[in-house]
């Protein structure tokens, strides 16, 4: 066999272990996630199916299989049938160009399905691709809750993007490369990035929960606003796949925070003095440290309540895309100016705390941007004294 | 990747519509309206939207360029200074003039 063949066929081999893997946490993810909701609320969750519920995941794929595949007349057949498949088949490609440790370290071969020089900014490209698959199916449901759902999400998501984006230039300006394995390095040598751009996580974190249609941010299937939004004319396996696109997304957005804020495949070097070489782990520091961001994820979803859509809306557009500029130039201006005058790069660090306690303080004005809507200030007239004059 | 990934979806899709059951009748294959018939539905249909939706997806592509041409500044912003600060200073300026006048005119509010 020619070499490019064997290389090939490890691809595909590795491409079909992520994708099994991917769909394996999803399946235990929903139960994990219902068990520790139930856990927040005092309550028992499925613990029936199988030794602790371990079975209901799979008794839950089986039923989505055998369900009846309904297609509303109204329906467009084709944009229909294509949406969850978009959304699934983005959803599992964005995950591939992780790397979950050093080369070689996967019995040998590298542990990442593909790997680009621009791999964030494909990772980036191809989550965004996932509004398509939703949008898309709430268009073709033909019916209104859909398209309602559809629209919101789509306004929500690439409004949402764009504070993704603009919120990790400051680490890309550090770090000068988009490629994961380059950032993870850096990150094993001057320390997590988390620690310098501290302000720049926490809007990461905050639009990676919009992105994926988390909790509070999940209104385009707010229940008890619009039924299930985009997915209220699916059935069966469709529907099953528009729910594993989102919580494969959650993993991605994980795994991406962890990887560019952790230091990724790397643990904490300190912890080497206990058991030396620990820090090295392959594999198993990136899923604790994913594990942890949806846990994350899940105790979000028990603790606060949806956003109203205005001030959704409001909250991307006139505090995280600001914000983010700012902390953009913080890093600009840090390296320009401050990094020659001898500075470390703890400077930064306190900078960017700085800029998130600023953030905190001002909290109440901050929240006047997106909670209230901005009524126009009409002037009080004094009540004129009765009598008098 | 993108093969594997799309493969499983259509898999499961052909899996599933040959293992479930068919048995479609009129009520059943009806948009969800609370139970009654849906009016102004299917795909199509001039229904109507708020303008805010197509405005943020305006202003979306136009900060979405901005992004973009902020990624290789960001990657080769330690070769280029100081100069490339005053560049991008400048250039997020001339985009701010923008937001500014965005937010004085009110657009963002979903009222």
């Amino acid at each position: 066999m020619p070499d490019w063949l064997i290389a090939a066929l490890i691809t595909l081999l590795k491409a079909v272990l992520v994708a099994l893997a991917l769909l394996t946490t999803f399946a235990y993810m929903t139960l994990v996630e219902r068990r520790l909701l139930a856990r927040m609320q005092i309550r028992w969750g499925p613990n029936r199916v199988g030794p602790m519920g371990l079975l209901q995941p799979l008794a839950d794929a089986i039923k989505s299989i055998f369900k009846e595949d309904l297609q509303v007349t109204m329906a467009d057949k084709l944009v229909y049938t294509l949406a969850p498949i978009i959304a699934i088949g983005m959803a599992l490609t964005a995950f591939g160009g992780i790397p979950a440790g050093p080369a070689g370290s996967l019995f040998g071969a590298d542990p990442w399905v593909y790997n680009l020089d621009a791999g964030l900014l494909a990772l980036l490209a191809l989550t965004s691709m996932g509004v398509y698959g939703i949008f898309l199916g709430g268009w073709a449901s033909g019916s209104k809750y859909p398209i309602l759902g559809g629209l919101r999400s789509s306004a929500q998501m690439i409004s949402y993007e764009l504070g993704m984006g603009l919120s990790i230039l400051g680490t890309l300006m550090l770090i000068g490369s988009l490629n994961f394995r380059v950032i993870v390095e850096w990150q094993a040598l001057a320390g997590w990035t988390v620690l310098f751009q501290v302000f720049a996580f926490a809007l990461f974190l905050l639009s990676s929960f919009a992105e994926v249609n988390r909790t509070p941010f999940d209104l385009p299937e707010a229940e008890q606003e619009i039924v299930a939004g985009y997915l209220t004319e699916y059935t069966a396996i469709k529907w099953a796949l528009f729910q594993m696109a989102e919580y494969v997304n959650m993993i991605t957005a994980s795994a991406l925070m962890a990887t560019l804020f952790f230091g990724g495949y790397r643990g904490p070097v300190f912890l080497d003095g206990l058991i030396p070489g620990i820090s090295g782990w392959p594999i198993i520091w990136l899923v604790v440290k994913i594990a942890f961001f949806l846990f994350l994820f899940i105790w979000v979803r028990a603790t606060l309540p949806r956003f109203r859509y205005d001030q959704l809306m409001r909250l991307g557009w006139k505090l995280v895309l600001p914000a983010a500029l700012t902390n953009t130039m913080l890093v600009a201006f840090y390296l320009a100016f401050l990094k020659p005058a001898g500075l470390g790069l703890w400077f930064l660090g306190l900078l960017s705390l700085a800029g998130l306690l600023g953030l905190f303080l001002m909290s109440d004005r901050v929240r006047a941007l997106w909670s209230a809507p901005a009524a126009p200030k009409v002037p009080v007239k004094p009540a004129r004294p009765v009598g008098g004059d | 990747m993108l093969l594997v990934a799309v493969g499983i979806g259509v898999l499961a899709v052909i899996v599933s519509a040959i293992l479930g059951p068919k048995k479609a009748s009129r009520a059943k294959l009806m948009a969800y309206e609370s139970g009654n018939d849906p009016e102004h539905g299917g795909v199509g249909t001039n229904q109507r939207f708020p303008v805010h939706f197509y405005l943020v997806a305006m202003l979306f592509i136009i900060f979405d360029i901005e992004t973009a041409f902020f990624y290789p500044l960001a990657v080769a912003y330690q070769k280029l200074i100081p100069f490339a600060f005053f560049e991008a200073l400048t250039f997020v300026l001339l985009l701010l003039v923008g937001y500014v006048y965005v937010l004085k005119k009110r657009v963002l509010e979903w009222a």
